[in-house]
């Protein structure tokens, strides 16, 4: 654990002041509840646990409180109702102690517009009153070299694109070693190769032992990196856990092309399976149905002994996106 | 370099870099040390009868290149300087919050108090280098158009010109502490907002109001308690022996503005949920 993106030979300064705790949880919260004044409820009794070592997924639609959720993790909002725990130390108490080993890319990058990108990182390290002044050059050379900003030397940062805004929040992140990520949307604003870059990025750090805590929208990237996930639906945590574990939960279907829809439906009904539905397409139509624990094995023969032509016969497990439609809603179905 | 790390002096001197490094608070600085220069060229310029009957300080420029100093503290004290601190005080919580860097700052972690104590000590070193701006160019100014010499004090007396360059120096620190009631009364309404020129305009209305309130005599009750009554108290500087008791009074007013808007900010921010 303690490995991080400790260079060899580097003294890594503060990590005594961390709370002991291996085996606990890097993110921990119970109750966690913000009624906004107005009484908005933008987090509603989120008991989320985001273990050491994994890639969290963090998934929910716009407006569902995930953001709300990463500042009372931070520290910055204080919450209505409930505790926070990062690397098991007590939220707010242990902020100052806990805050050093997480870095932290919050609804954007954000940094002093008549500085350039190392001035920028400069004076983030120097408020860190636990960071060592003596590394600092070297640190920050480092972190801008690990998002490919070395480039960018002494441009002001107001004169920086989305993407290289984007590269050097993710810069600030990573310029001490870390134990915690939380990257809320680190590929916003980035090209094809910067996306690319930020998960190959990830998967680095998350095998040097690191916890990332990922924000996104970006559900392809969310199958790729996580190992878990959490998906957010109006202020409720609706679902967490293993990404596997989840996706093999879900109810499998059978899907077939046949030319004789009406009859397969028959049959498939016969046999039992649930809600069949079938979509008309050129030439052949596609039947589709829950499978309901009927083994495969018994439909084909079924079917062919109905008569129904069959062009192709699939078991499909839905994927993520299926699964987290089904969870937040279809469509621009806004609950707030 | 470890006593350094546990006071955040790195913070400090990264605040400090901020502030004189923007363009702007520089040009703002230019602009004040042009009013001893305008003053001075104005005074030169004028015919010696018109001068005689000017008021104050100024009667006194054409004598001793030394009264320019007082002459633009007089001038620029009650109007220029707490603009100049109204902008960098009114940057100094709001603008971070309007850019963001408030939240990272705060993560990284910045604790909300040393936050405010170093943007404190920012707003009132600006408003301290502001003062001594205006003193030097007042000084190097009168150097150059005017006689210098031995000065004729307010109270009569002739002290030489060192004595009185010492006294120019106070003066300056003088100013420089009487906007540090302004400064803390600035870092209370930064906290209260995310748009940093509403702050700076509300800041820069403050002392406005204070001397419109401290010139009706019908609230001459409250005047001593007005944290601008006892800026031009500098005065009292420029006689022989000093007198003490307004100076006095200036500081432990502005010690009470400190202290209240302090807290005030300090409430503010300890307890302000970041969501910008």
């Amino acid at each position: 654990m303690a490995g991080g993106l400790v260079v060899p030979g580097e003294v890594v300064d503060g990590r005594q002041d961390a709370p002991v705790g291996q085996f606990s949880a890097a993110i921990r919260t119970r109750g966690l509840t913000k009624r906004f004044r107005g009484g908005q409820v933008a987090v509603d009794r989120v008991d989320l646990e985001v273990p050491r070592g994994s890639v969290f997924g963090f998934l929910g639609p716009n407006g569902s409180g995930k953001t709300t959720t990463i500042r009372m993790l931070l520290g910055l909002v204080t919450p209505t109702v409930g505790e926070v725990e990062i690397l098991g130390g007590l939220i707010p108490g242990a902020l100052g102690a806990v805050l050093p080993q997480v870095g932290a890319l919050v609804e954007g990058p954000a940094f002093q517009n008549y500085l350039s990108g190392p001035a920028n990182l400069a004076r983030m390290d120097a408020a860190d009153r636990t960071s060592d002044p003596s590394t600092a050059r070297r640190r920050i050379a480092d972190a801008l070299d690990r998002v490919s900003l070395t480039s960018a030397g002494s441009k002001r940062y107001r004169a920086y694109s989305l993407g290289m805004r984007q590269r050097l929040g993710l810069a600030a992140a990573l310029l001490r070693p870390r134990e915690l990520l939380v990257l809320d949307e680190p590929t916003n604003g980035l090209d094809p190769q910067g996306t690319r870059e930020v998960r190959a990025l990830v998967r680095a750090l998350a095998a040097d032992g690191l916890t990332v805590f990922l924000s996104t929208h970006l559900l392809a990237e969310v199958e790729q990196v996580c190992t878990h996930v959490g998906v957010m639906r109006t202020g409720r945590l609706v679902t967490a856990g293993r990404l596997d574990v989840l996706l093999a939960a879900t109810a499998p279907r059978v899907e077939l092309d046949t030319t004789d829809p009406e009859a397969a439906v028959r049959v498939l009904d016969g046999l039992g399976l649930s809600s069949p539905r079938v979509r008309a397409g050129a030439g052949a139509a596609t039947v589709s149905a829950a499978l309901d624990g009927i083994a495969v094995a018994e439909l084909a023969p079924a079917l062919v002994a109905a008569g129904v032509g069959i062009h192709r016969l699939v078991v499909v497990r839905p994927d993520l996106e299926e699964l987290y439609v089904s969870l937040t809603g279809e469509g621009f179905d806004v609950e707030r | 370099m470890s006593s350094g790390r546990s006071v955040g002096a790195r913070f400090l001197r990264s605040e400090l870099r901020l502030v004189f490094g923007r363009r702007r608070n520089q040009m703002l600085l230019v602009a004040l040390a042009a009013a001893p220069v305008l003053i001075g060229v104005a005074v030169r310029l004028s015919s010696p009868t018109s001068a005689q009957g000017a008021p104050g300080f100024v009667a006194r420029i054409s004598q001793n290149g030394l009264f320019l100093v007082f002459t633009a503290m007089a001038v620029t004290l009650p109007v220029l300087m707490p603009l100049a601190v109204a902008v960098v005080a009114g940057d100094s919580i709001a603008g971070e919050a309007h850019s963001g860097t408030l939240r990272y700052l705060l993560v990284v972690p910045v604790e909300r108090t040393r936050l405010l104590v170093v943007k404190y000590v920012g707003i009132v070193t600006y408003g301290l280098v502001a003062a001594f701006v205006v003193a030097a160019a007042g000084w190097l100014t009168g150097l150059v158009l005017f006689p210098s010499g031995p000065v004729t004090l307010l109270s009569g007396d002739t002290v030489p010109y060192l004595d009185a360059l010492g006294r120019a120096g106070l003066v300056a620190l003088y100013a420089g502490a009487m906007l540090a009631g302004l400064a803390a009364i600035g870092l209370f309404l930064s906290t209260l907002t995310e748009v940093p020129i509403a702050a700076m305009a509300s800041i820069a209305g403050v002392p406005v109001v204070s001397e419109i309130l401290d010139a009706v005599p019908a609230l001459s009750a409250i005047h001593p308690y007005l944290f601008t009554h006892w800026w031009l108290a500098f005065g009292d500087l420029l006689r022989e022996p000093i007198a003490t008791a307004g100076i006095r009074h200036g500081l432990g007013v502005q010690a009470v503005y400190i202290a209240i808007f302090g807290a005030l900010a300090w409430a503010r921010l300890t307890t302000k949920d970041v969501t910008s």
